[in-house]
């Protein structure tokens, strides 16, 4: 696979920043003045416990929640909202927590919807299946086959999702997001519900996403070993506030961390 | 060799009539098939695409255009409208219900229903207007096979031709695209479709769109058959058990649930009505989706519907 596009943010510097984000339904405040940032080619973990805001957190960096305060700044361009489409077509690429998969359609199929937006040709040719569209299908073809080796789930390209069992499920559902070329990958917690063994393959599978395409990741996660394992820097969520930022280590250590996790003694 | 060829030409018949219900159906398959939902106002929308063809055809003829000329604008302006349609359904309609579940939006379909009849028959009026695109007289035809030959309409041979080519063009659309995926893809999950980069309200207003297209042809073939007029809105309830018996989000399916209703209704009719007293036309088409129902709930052609629990 070729490293993603849009190059032109250096290794280190930062992704992406989301500044002052507050975001309320009603009278629930989801996410009240977090800010931090992403830097290029990290695994950024977003931590905390149960209903702390990170889902919400990335629901307002893709797009589907649109924060009622603060800004998103992507690649030095601040916008005060994303819409879903533009976060897709600007390289960040997701995966949910209740695996959303197109459960009627073959892996194949749906690793393919993540080419949409690198697809070209218009619908008639790609009806009458000619010259430049057939081209461009094989070659979009080709590369989500690259995806599927690299999964290692050629023995269900064929098979339709809704039947798959759920570690592979969630297998797929990143293969798609792979198919998108991604300069930002945002993962919700991508390894829910596996046991061990498709936990150990899932850490395999981002790190050489991380190491070999370069891509940069965002990743929710409840189980630490992990957490501490693949991510480069750690942000801490309780309540919708951010109470730790850091390496790892630091936040490991840190009382407010231990607190929030353990409950305080009062 | 009667008994054989009577049989043969009220199969054909029934055969040919089902290609009939297959169009309508197709409607139906479409809007279902990319947004989950069942689309009541589908037969509304037959009789608007009807209407705006039929009086603005009578208009240009009225005006002195040559015939094939004014039908091909009359197509043109009705294939607009249904454009229009679709555009302002996506908006004001689907658009801010996006992430609702089904029911909710089959209950804005029924709405969308009443406001698509009222608006057709104010803009177009609400007569009864003859539509002549085809011709509707019988031939008779194997005459060297069968002693006399069998009859069959033209207007059902060319039914049935068009609703081939439709069935074609489409299978190939949603097989072979990336907008045919792309409106699988925003059937089966809202969020996820947009994730990828799927614009869900350019993918709802094509699929409208197209949906609007497929019941302008069914209208031209209707049309013709019973005059545009507002009794072409039951056809959608004729539709119904096709659909129960091919499968709501199969292409195909919608075909041959049409095939088996127009023959199954015909043949019983000729073979059954003498001794249970006719009009079985009426009523055999939903005991036999009923019997569907018990045994495949998700029709012939369906997909198979799986939870996991």
């Amino acid at each position: 696979m070729r490293a993603p596009s849009g190059g032109e943010i250096a290794s280190g510097e930062v992704l992406l920043a989301v500044e002052n984000i507050s975001l309320s339904f009603g009278g629930i405040k989801a996410l009240s003045n977090v800010s931090f940032d992403i830097r290029k080619g990290e695994v950024r973990a977003i931590i905390g416990p149960n209903g702390a805001g990170k889902t919400s957190m990335l629901n307002v960096v893709n797009g589907f929640y649109h924060p009622d305060e603060g800004r998103i700044t992507y690649r030095r361009q601040t916008r005060h909202r994303m819409k879903p489409y533009e976060a897709a077509a600007s390289g960040i690429a997701r995966t949910f927590q209740n695996v959303a998969l197109f459960k009627g359609m073959s892996t194949l199929d749906n690793i393919m919807t993540g080419r949409t937006l690198k697809m070209r040709k218009g619908v008639l040719s790609q009806m009458i299946y000619w010259g430049a569209s057939q081209k461009e299908e094989i070659e979009h073809r080709e590369f989500v086959e690259r995806i599927i080796d690299f999964l290692e789930i050629e023995h269900i390209r064929k098979a339709p999702v809704g039947k798959l069992p759920y570690g592979l499920q969630k297998r797929v559902e990143l293969g798609r997001a792979l198919a998108m070329e991604p300069e930002l990958l945002l993962l919700d917690e991508p390894m829910a519900g596996m046991n061990l063994e498709e936990k150990l393959d899932m850490c395999r599978f981002i790190l050489t996403v991380k190491d070999s395409f370069n891509t940069t990741i965002a990743l929710i996660e409840h189980d630490m070993g992990v957490v501490m394992d693949l991510s480069d820097r750690v942000v801490v969520l309780d309540h919708g506030q951010k109470i730790a930022d850091g390496t790892p280590a630091e936040v490991q250590g840190n009382k407010a961390v231990i607190d929030a996790y353990l409950g305080v003694a009062h | 060799m009667i008994a054989f060829g009577q049989f043969t030409e009220v199969l054909l018949g029934g055969l040919l009539a089902g290609f009939l219900y297959s169009l309508v159906a197709l409607g139906f398959v479409l809007i279902f098939k990319a947004s989950g939902v069942f689309n009541f106002a589908q037969g509304a929308m037959v009789l608007l695409a009807g209407l705006a063809l039929v009086r603005s055809l009578d208009f240009l003829v009225a005006k002195g255009f040559p015939y094939w000329i004014a039908v091909v604008i009359a197509l043109l302006f009705a294939a607009a409208i249904m454009a229009l349609t679709a555009w302002v359904i996506e908006r004001f309609v689907l658009g801010p219900l996006v992430n609702q579940d089904g029911l909710t939006l089959f209950m804005a379909t029924i709405g969308a229903t009443f406001i698509i009849e009222g608006a057709a028959q104010m803009a177009f009026g609400s007569d009864v207007y003859p539509l002549r695109l085809f011709p509707t007289d019988a031939i008779f035809m194997f005459e060297n096979t069968f002693p006399g030959g069998i009859l069959v309409n033209k207007l059902d041979l060319w039914g049935a031709a068009i609703a081939a080519v439709l069935v074609a063009g489409l299978a190939v659309f949603f097989q072979y695209t990336k907008t045919g995926r792309a409106l699988r893809a925003v059937a089966d999950d809202h969020a996820a479709a947009q994730s990828v980069g799927i614009p869900i309200s350019w993918i709802w207003f094509v699929v409208w769109l197209v949906a609007g297209l497929v019941a302008l042809v069914a209208a031209t073939v209707w049309g013709t058959k019973l005059s545009v007029q507002f009794s072409i809105t039951f056809l959608a309830l004729k539709a119904l058990p096709v659909l129960i018996i091919g499968g709501f989000t199969s292409v195909p399916g919608a075909v041959i649930g049409g095939l088996l209703i127009g023959a199954g209704e015909k043949i019983a009719e000729a073979y059954l009505g003498p001794y249970i007293g006719g009009g079985i036309e009426y009523w055999f088409a939903y005991v036999l989706a009923l019997l569907v129902l018990l045994v495949r709930p998700q029709g012939m052609f369906g997909e198979r519907i799986i939870e996991r629990v």
